[in-house]
């Protein structure tokens, strides 16, 4: 399943500058093992020593946070979109 | 002459330069900017500040801009009232209203924080600023923004109060309503962030703009008579605020300006948004995002950022949390309104009903010195008060009328 995945700025310089790519994974916890297959050490920047994603990453599929879905065991589909996010703050 | 030595992860504390960035690249945390403690201890001093303008620039020394400020010079220093007739309802000895409903030029804290950022983006070398707003955070940019001549998008959830469209469109940025929650604004201009050149306030700025809350705190000790409350209540939506309010007063503390402080900050959230007071009255190590429903639609971020550091700041402080109803809020507007003479919006409606609940629970104690942070106007959110308040009494231009319809009636 082709999954196109949009990188934050400062993830970028991991992948040779591309803001977007695409890898082959049915949930985001494998989409994150195959990232780092591609391009390596990116899991270590939004997961901890635990494999769990950081507390101030956001991931979002098809413009929802993963947070109101299955978390990293949410499922993912062809042509599905993720985007990887840092927190932001506002108001 | 800057006392900033650059900006430094909250997480792991990784050092980088002063440049439009946000996020540490290695662990993905919120940067934060750094100072040089030691020589601020011996060049600041509380006549040195009193001496300074009545805005935020009198704590200058401890705002992240190098030059002499730029944007909003008489931002900043609001009343600070001291509000016996609301103690006196409440039960309590010694409340005040630290009153930014009146600050200046939009009538919210915010113009502190865009007063910081804007003059930190000119400095940068931007010509565009931007912003994700739950309203008036918009006010603000595209006041702030007018006067200094930038260009300036701004982009708000579609269904903001109409008083805080018009006080955003008055003053012609563009203006991007986004058919969505404020959450999937937010996230939509982190995107937006990574693809253009823009100064986003909340974003790539907001290391420099979330500063500016300090000066919230700093004002609180400086007008009580350099000393910091038993208590501060506070609204939080990202949870910044709350953040910086407490970080003024350990700055404060770590200069010798003030004693050590022994306040309790406490997280007021409304109910059907009140991810951080959950977090903390759960006692959970776990924020839950939410999908905010809620009248005080100012303080409608399911998914806060600062959420942990705010959560951290009241632990620390031994204060606690509280979440208020819409009617609450409302009832919290108008006890404002009619015994001090102050018309806040619904997120000082939130702060003034969770005041109200912990002097009830006895989470803060009656002989013990309050602070409430009110944050917003009122006129901005009249549309959550309207139908709650009692009619006019309607006569006609006759005496008869008058005193048939008004002495009978009051």
């Amino acid at each position: 399943m082709s999954i196109k995945v949009r990188i934050p700025t400062p993830l970028q310089k991991l992948t040779n500058g591309q803001p977007e790519v695409e890898v082959t994974a049915s949930t985001v916890q494998e989409l994150i093992i195959e990232l780092e297959k591609s391009y390596p050490g990116i899991q270590a920047r939004i997961c901890d020593e635990h494999a769990n994603l950081r507390r101030f990453v956001n991931v979002f599929k098809n413009d929802e946070d993963i947070r109101f879905l299955k978390r990293e065991k949410t499922p993912l589909k062809d042509g599905d979109e993720v985007s990887i996010l840092p927190a932001i703050a506002g108001g | 002459m800057s006392f900033v030595k650059g900006l430094k992860c909250r997480e792991c504390g990784r050092t980088y330069p002063i440049e439009a960035i946000y996020v540490c690249e290695f662990c993905f945390a919120s940067l934060e900017v750094d100072y040089d403690y030691d020589a601020l201890k011996k060049a600041v001093t509380r006549s040195q500040i009193e001496s300074g303008p009545k805005s935020i620039w009198r704590y200058r020394a401890l705002l992240p801009i190098d030059g002499e400020p730029t944007v909003g010079l008489h931002s900043g220093f609001t009343p600070f009232v001291r509000a016996d007739r609301l103690a006196k309802t409440l039960g309590v000895r010694e409340l005040y209203v630290k009153d930014d409903s009146v600050c200046h030029p939009t009538w919210s804290f915010k113009d502190r924080v865009v007063a910081v950022a804007l003059s930190k983006a000119k400095e940068l070398g931007f010509d565009t600023v931007a912003c994700a707003s739950t309203g008036n955070l918009a006010n603000s940019v595209a006041a702030h923004g007018a006067r200094s001549g930038l260009k300036r998008y701004i982009f708000i959830p579609s269904d903001l109060e109409r008083a805080k469209i018009l006080g955003t469109l008055v003053y012609a940025p563009i203006l991007i309503m986004v058919r969505g929650t404020y959450d999937e604004v937010n996230r939509l201009c982190g995107e937006i962030a990574a693809r253009h050149r823009w100064a986003f306030v909340n974003v790539n700025i907001r290391p420099y703009y979330a500063e500016g809350s300090k000066t919230v705190g700093f004002e609180i000790a400086e007008q009580l008579g350099w000393r910091t409350p038993g208590h501060v209540v506070c609204c939080a939506a990202s949870g910044s605020l709350l953040t910086k309010i407490w970080k003024g007063f350990k700055e404060f503390e770590k200069l010798g300006l003030i004693e050590k402080t022994k306040t309790k900050i406490h997280c007021a959230q409304p109910q059907g948004c009140s991810p951080i007071s959950e977090m903390i009255l759960s006692g959970s190590d776990v924020l839950k995002p939410v999908k905010p429903k809620t009248i005080a639609k100012s303080l409608a971020i399911g998914n806060p950022a600062d959420g942990y550091y705010a959560r951290d700041a009241v632990k620390e402080s031994g204060g606690t949390a509280e979440i208020a109803s819409d009617d609450e809020i409302r009832e919290g507007i108008q006890l404002l309104a009619r015994t001090e003479g102050i018309f806040t919006e619904t997120a000082g409606g939130v702060t003034v009903a969770v005041a109200k609940k912990l002097i009830e629970q006895g989470k803060i104690s009656k002989n013990e010195s309050i602070v409430l942070a009110i944050t917003g106007n009122g006129l901005k959110t009249q549309d959550a008060i309207e139908s709650s308040l009692a009619a006019p009494l309607v006569i006609d231009p006759h005496l008869s009328s008058f005193e048939d319809k008004v002495l009978t009636a009051t």
